[in-house]
């Protein structure tokens, strides 16, 4: 019980650790979502593309985050403010997940449904809104969901570059041999997977059911 | 559009189609008269969907052209072609996120007509295909096979296409079912008056509905013959075909003289 009292006696700066926690975690999905979505729906049309750009997240993703935080420290703009650096690199490794199942997703869709619509006269745009993208949709959010959760451990990493968040805990508590320390800030960020798991996934739920 | 009735609503000129090296159609000639039901019957592989396809531009010729009432469809705008001409596939390929009433009103709702028009021109599809009302409001995955393809039959019909093009729309359905949809077939169409292409590999079927039944085989056109003709051609292919079917083929082919 020494950890509750731990927190609730610094919970004003679990708190405001949490926020930052939750801007970066928000920030990089947000981006990721904004460049994932399309880019997945590009190489589900564009059958050419979808090696390279699969590929290419691929390799990013087994870049060690420690590592990548570290290449990114000199880029000009980026360097100049650690949140900016920590939420290039979170989208980043948000991406996989996003661009793979948008294309699992909308390559998924029956091919008949898509012949018969085309057939019909639906213009491409109206095919992607009308039937690609309300057929795919659960699927683009389970790669939603995986990218959030996996950003929320990450995240705690880029304390390392002083970029904030609950990993401030977790090194604090490291450096001080200090559990207590170290579950401050583990114990928040593991609730906060929890629960964008949770919301994402009755997302997902609610919009398969159709 | 003024439109000479006896221009051909649809005419292939000379149309190939290749797929690497692979020749899907050669030199394709046929036309399609107002108001005729004219079935594509071959086997797998011969070329009769991909002709299908060419007519609403979903697969475009090597050479050769496609001329709809006497225009070449390259000439068209293609989503204006492809919303006067009906299509119906043998996986009828319904929204599976749409009611049965928003897959009917799919084109209306594109072309932008007034709900309450669409609403109407709904039920009376509902009615013309023999589906309950009630039926508008569930899903497709609610609906047996015989109802779905029912549904992709109105879809087709919605915006009054002159044009309808069937790919094997009964094929996967059970023999009782089959039968009673080309009856119905054959009743719409006795009201309806549409230029229909009709593809099957089903002989029994192309001979009750077909008004002309053009035969293909391996990218090729064989034979065009209206039904009586047919089941007594001296065509090698189609005496193949009358053969591989067997008996009790006359009484399919006499269904209009009954």
């Amino acid at each position: 019980m020494n950890v509750v009292r731990f927190i609730l006696q610094n919970r004003t700066q679990v708190l405001d650790l949490t926020l930052e926690h939750l801007w970066l975690v928000g920030v990089s999905t947000a981006f990721a979502m904004f460049i994932g979505i399309p880019m997945g729906i590009l190489i589900a049309h564009r059958p050419r593309l979808n090696k390279p750009v699969l590929a290419s997240a691929n390799i990013i993703q087994t870049i060690p985050s420690l590592a990548l935080f570290g290449f990114l420290l000199p880029v000009p703009w980026l360097g100049a403010r650690s949140d900016r650096l920590a939420i290039l690199a979170l989208t980043l490794y948000a991406l996989l997940p996003i661009i793979r199942n948008t294309y699992t997703g909308i390559t998924g869709v029956d091919a008949s449904v898509v012949e018969a619509g085309r057939g019909m006269g639906l213009t491409e745009s109206q095919l992607l809104w009308q039937v690609e993208l309300p057929l795919a949709v659960s699927v683009i959010l389970s790669g939603v969901r995986i990218a959030v959760v996996i950003s929320v451990g990450l995240a705690t990493i880029a304390a390392a570059i002083g970029a904030g968040g609950l990993g401030e805990f977790i090194f604090r508590g490291l450096a001080m041999v200090d559990n207590r320390v170290i579950l401050a800030g583990a114990i928040p960020a593991a609730i906060m997977a929890l629960v964008a798991d949770f919301g994402v996934g009755y997302l997902e739920r609610r919009f398969s059911a159709r | 559009m003024p439109v000479d009735p006896t221009t051909p609503v649809i005419e292939f000129r000379d149309v190939s189609y290749c797929v690497g090296n692979t020749q899907v159609l050669i030199g394709l000639n046929l036309q399609v008269a107002r108001n005729e039901t004219l079935v594509l019957l071959g086997r797998s592989g011969s070329g009769k969907t991909t002709s299908l396809k060419l007519i609403n531009r979903l697969v475009s010729p090597t050479s050769g052209e496609i001329r709809i009432n006497g225009i070449p469809n390259e000439k068209l705008d293609v989503i204006r072609l492809r919303r006067g001409i009906g299509y119906v596939i043998q996986d009828v390929g319904l929204f599976p996120h749409f009611t049965v009433e928003r897959n009917i009103a799919v084109v209306p709702k594109v072309e932008g007509w007034p709900d309450d028009r669409i609403r109407a021109r709904v039920q009376e599809l509902l009615q013309l295909v023999g589906l309950a009302p009630e039926l508008a409001s569930r899903y497709p995955h609610q609906l047996s096979g015989g109802q779905r393809q029912r549904v992709g039959v109105a879809r087709a019909l919605a915006a009054d296409p002159g044009i309808l093009l069937m790919d094997e729309p009964f094929g996967a359905l059970d023999p009782l079912t089959r039968d009673e949809l080309q009856r119905e077939f054959l009743l719409l169409q006795q009201r309806l008056h549409k230029t229909v292409v009709f593809v099957t590999h089903d002989l029994r079927e192309a001979l009750r509905l077909g008004s002309r039944i053009a035969l293909m085989e391996a990218g090729k056109l064989q034979t065009v013959l209206p039904p009586h003709e047919f089941i007594r051609s001296s065509d090698p292919w189609a005496s193949a075909y009358v053969r591989a079917f067997g008996e009790g083929l006359e009484s399919a082919a006499n269904r209009g003289a009954s």
